[in-house]
């Protein structure tokens, strides 16, 4: 068990590796640092000083991989490879292109983040589980056949549809709770009740759907006629036999999605103004701040990866059939 | 002059593979037999249905070509429009022209805003302004709503009119098939006797032609789904939308296509070395979060795009090779979920005594792949075809909110919603671009879930044999 744990972890780092070539790649052999300064500093007039100064300052000024010039193992880490990609391994993001620091930006902003994916993760979790298993339960009769039309309907939805129309609705129209904005500590409340509420919508007719499946599946089974046959009632096999198995594949695709709460959630943050790491992407992109972007990719990889990591060692903790190899 | 844009020429492709696809299938009766049961299934029909004629649309939007000019050059030449057109445009030229100053409500008369306008007789006033197209044909306003009503009366007529001689045609050729009288064929299809749910889909031909006849009616005079900031008309906004929706929900899976099936196929079917290294190919891929893998590579495109300005003589080459891109974008990010299936599939099919026996015979690897492993994993390729398909359409909303959609310039959902988004806040409220962008996106994308859980039901094997262990469960 544990040198399976160990031999999937170390997995993890050529994967990891190879993330990090892919950004590199794509941030500095498909377009040179020199591109991105003209872009950033706008207009086709730019005078080659003001791009070598950009690049000076922001150190791209260095060649990719290999630097002539310097002596010993300088040659290697005086490179844009190594300043700017090898350091994220040791989750040193350097400065933002408006010379922030962006590892202080993350610490600050993750909370917020949490704040909001957090809950959303919890409740979303408990409610689909519970409408899901409630579609199971009352299978084949009206009830059952309307709720997944109303799922499929829900997930027909533009997630944009639900957020502005939720704003619209409760904010504006009937005033409950602010249109956006954010205050940590106790006041946060009010300002995360609505985007928590839209994001259970929002991801209603998939998940329940998806979580139905699950459960029917497990009903087909030959163990659950066993239970119907030794007279048990419907819902003593519907919470003591098929809700535990039926929770194993639901169980593994939930841990997969813990790290990447960290993440938050982009628009949501956006449309709500709060100040997340969600909303600190998004307004990266729009202000076409590549360091940043460059940042999160690895950022949100490595958490993806612990993702799985984590998903695939619960597997083989709940579920005793999986072996070993 | 016809004009091919980037992804025209990809869409005429996917037309003509459509086609030879089912040219090939009404010969093979392994083949046909699924997609006969699709043609069962009522909400997939009625779904289909609506889905063509989405594609109609989009189809008419993808002949593009500049109009020639009345004036001729130095050398007698014609001259060319430099703005591409389409056939879409040409049908629709009315909408397209008849702009008003900015926003007015759907199938109003005036303006949304005031106006302060100088009275003949000196002096000036402000008050809501008539619109320069919108119910311009009306003296007296008090006939609007009189108008309207007539109008909507009319295309109403007009819509059971047309359909009920194409209901009468269809009818007669499907009474011909059948050998049957026409009377004793109506009767069949208004009891639900036929295999194929004739009445659901004549049904849901009639709901599009009594909205698309009156909407087309009313639309010679009035804006029916008003105007927007700069007074274009909505309801052409939304037609144009429709292109960019389709394309990127099918060309995303065309680009994808030929990686996940190759790589997916070959990782299962060579084990070893070749396996794992795919493996980690589309596991690292998978790794890093799609948003932000395709906001990467979109800000790289952009620069790329802005460096190389000689490429793209007219903008909307450059927007339409940017909507190519982000296709190709997308296809990277999705072909990993298809290529896991794959080979999945084919790491059990490998082991399967028919290939044994092609491998005892000797038939080199090239040939099992085509002609053993490729057909028997084709209908996993069809469902995720299908299933990916409103997930993209989606995608291209919240993409282009994020600033790494389509091109600011193109008419697309998301822009439409991204443009409309900041107007809520106006008294009284701008609502209408934002409910047609979502209306139709709403019908386009339910349409394609229903067709795909259609296909599924037909095509994967599982969900047959679950269905009826289900029955059996249930019926114990």
């Amino acid at each position: 068990m544990l040198a399976y744990i160990v031999r999937r972890s170390l997995y993890a780092i050529p994967i990891l590796i190879g993330v990090n070539l892919i950004t590199f790649a794509l941030f500095f052999v498909v377009n040179t640092p020199d591109d991105m300064a003209r872009m950033q500093l706008g207009a086709k007039r730019v005078t080659p000083d003001a791009i070598e100064k950009w690049k000076a300052e922001r150190g791209y000024d260095r060649p990719l991989l290999w630097n002539g010039a310097r002596e010993g193992a300088r040659r290697v880490t005086d490179t844009i490879f190594f300043e700017k990609s090898a350091r994220l391994f040791a989750f040193d993001f350097g400065n933002a292109d408006d010379g922030r620091s962006i590892g202080h930006e993350i610490r600050t902003r993750m909370r917020p983040s949490l704040a909001l994916a957090i809950p959303s993760f919890l409740v979303g979790l408990a409610a689909y589980v519970t409408f899901a298993l409630g579609f199971a339960f009352f299978r084949a009769t009206y009830l059952d056949f309307w709720g997944v039309v109303l799922c499929v309907a829900m997930m027909s939805i533009s997630t944009l549809f639900y957020i502005i129309g939720g704003q619209y609705l409760i904010s504006k129209l009937w005033s409950l709770v602010p249109i956006s904005g954010y205050q940590p500590g106790s006041d946060a409340v009010k300002f995360l009740v609505l985007p928590i509420g839209i994001a259970l919508v929002a991801g209603f007719g998939a998940e329940v759907r998806l979580f139905r499946t699950f459960f029917l599946e497990e009903m087909g089974k030959d163990y659950v006629r066993t239970a119907r046959a030794k007279g048990l009632s419907e819902p003593a096999v519907l919470f003591g036999h098929v809700l535990k198995n039926g929770s194993i594949p639901i169980l593994t695709g939930v841990v997969a999605a813990i790290p990447k709460l960290f993440l938050g959630s982009l628009l949501a943050e956006s449309f709500f103004g709060i100040p997340g790491l969600g909303s600190y992407t998004i307004d990266a992109i729009q202000a076409q701040d590549f360091a940043v972007v460059r940042s999160m990719v690895f950022l949100g990889s490595a958490l993806t990866i612990l993702g799985y990591l984590l998903a695939d060692i619960s597997y083989t903790l709940v579920d005793p059939r999986v072996r070993f190899e | 002059m016809p004009v091919v844009l980037w992804t025209d020429g990809p869409v005429w492709l996917l037309v003509s593979i459509t086609i030879g696809y089912f040219a090939y299938v009404r010969r093979h009766e392994h083949l046909a037999a699924p997609w006969r049961r699709v043609t069962r299934s009522a909400p997939g029909m009625m779904a289909l249905v609506v889905l063509l004629a989405f594609v109609v649309i989009a189809l008419l939007d993808s002949l593009h070509f500049r109009p020639a000019l009345a004036g001729k050059d130095r050398k007698g030449g014609t001259v060319y429009a430099v703005e591409v057109q389409s056939l879409l445009d040409l049908l629709v030229m009315p909408l397209k022209t008849r702009t008003e100053r900015t926003y007015s409500a759907p199938l109003a008369t005036r303006a949304y805003a005031r106006e302060t306008t100088e009275l003949p007789g000196g002096g000036v006033t402000r008050e809501f302004p008539r619109l320069r197209y919108g119910g311009a044909h009306l003296t007296d306003e008090a006939d609007h709503v009189r108008d309207l009503a007539v109008t909507v009366l009319q295309g109403a007529a007009l819509a059971i009119l047309a359909w009920g001689v194409v209901a009468w045609g269809a009818t007669a050729a499907l009474a011909r098939r059948r050998r049957a009288t026409l009377v004793a064929t109506w009767r069949a299809i208004r009891r639900r006797e036929t295999g194929v749910p004739w009445l659901a889909i004549y049904l849901t031909v009639l709901a599009l032609a009594l909205i698309a006849a009156p909407a087309a009616l009313l639309s010679a005079k009035y804006h029916v789904l008003g105007t927007d900031k700069v007074g274009q008309d909505v309801l052409y906004l939304s037609l144009k939308s429709i292109r960019t929706g389709l394309v990127i929900g099918t060309l995303t899976t065309l680009v994808m296509l030929p990686f996940a099936v190759l790589l997916g196929i070959m990782a299962g079917y060579f084990k070893g070395w070749i396996d794992d290294a795919i493996q980690y190919v589309y596991t690292t891929i998978n790794s890093i979060p799609g948003v932000l893998l395709i906001a990467a590579a979109v800000l790289m495109m952009q620069v790329y795009i802005d460096k190389n300005p000689e490429l793209f003589p007219t903008t909307a080459q450059r927007a339409d090779f940017r909507l190519l891109l982000l296709c190709a974008i997308l296809g990277v990010t999705t072909w990993t979920g298809l290529a896991r299936l794959l080979r999945g599939e084919s790491l059990k099919l490998r082991e399967l005594e028919y290939i044994q026996a092609a491998h005892a015979f000797g038939v080199p690897h090239a040939r099992v792949i085509t002609r053993h492993i490729l057909p028997n994993v084709m209908h996993i390729v069809l469902i995720t075809l299908v299933m990916d398909f409103s997930g993209l359409v989606l995608a291209e909303a919240v993409l282009s909110y994020v600033g790494v959609g389509v091109d600011p310039s193109m008419i697309s959902f998301g822009t439409m919603i991204n443009a409309a988004r900041l107007e809520m806040a106006r008294e009284p409220m701008v609502w209408w671009t934002l409910a047609a962008a979502f209306a139709f996106m709403f019908v386009l994308v339910l349409a394609a879930n229903l067709f795909a859980d259609a296909v599924r039901d037909a095509f994967d094997p599982r969900v047959r044999v679950g269905g009826a262990a289900l029955r059996a469960g249930g019926a114990g």
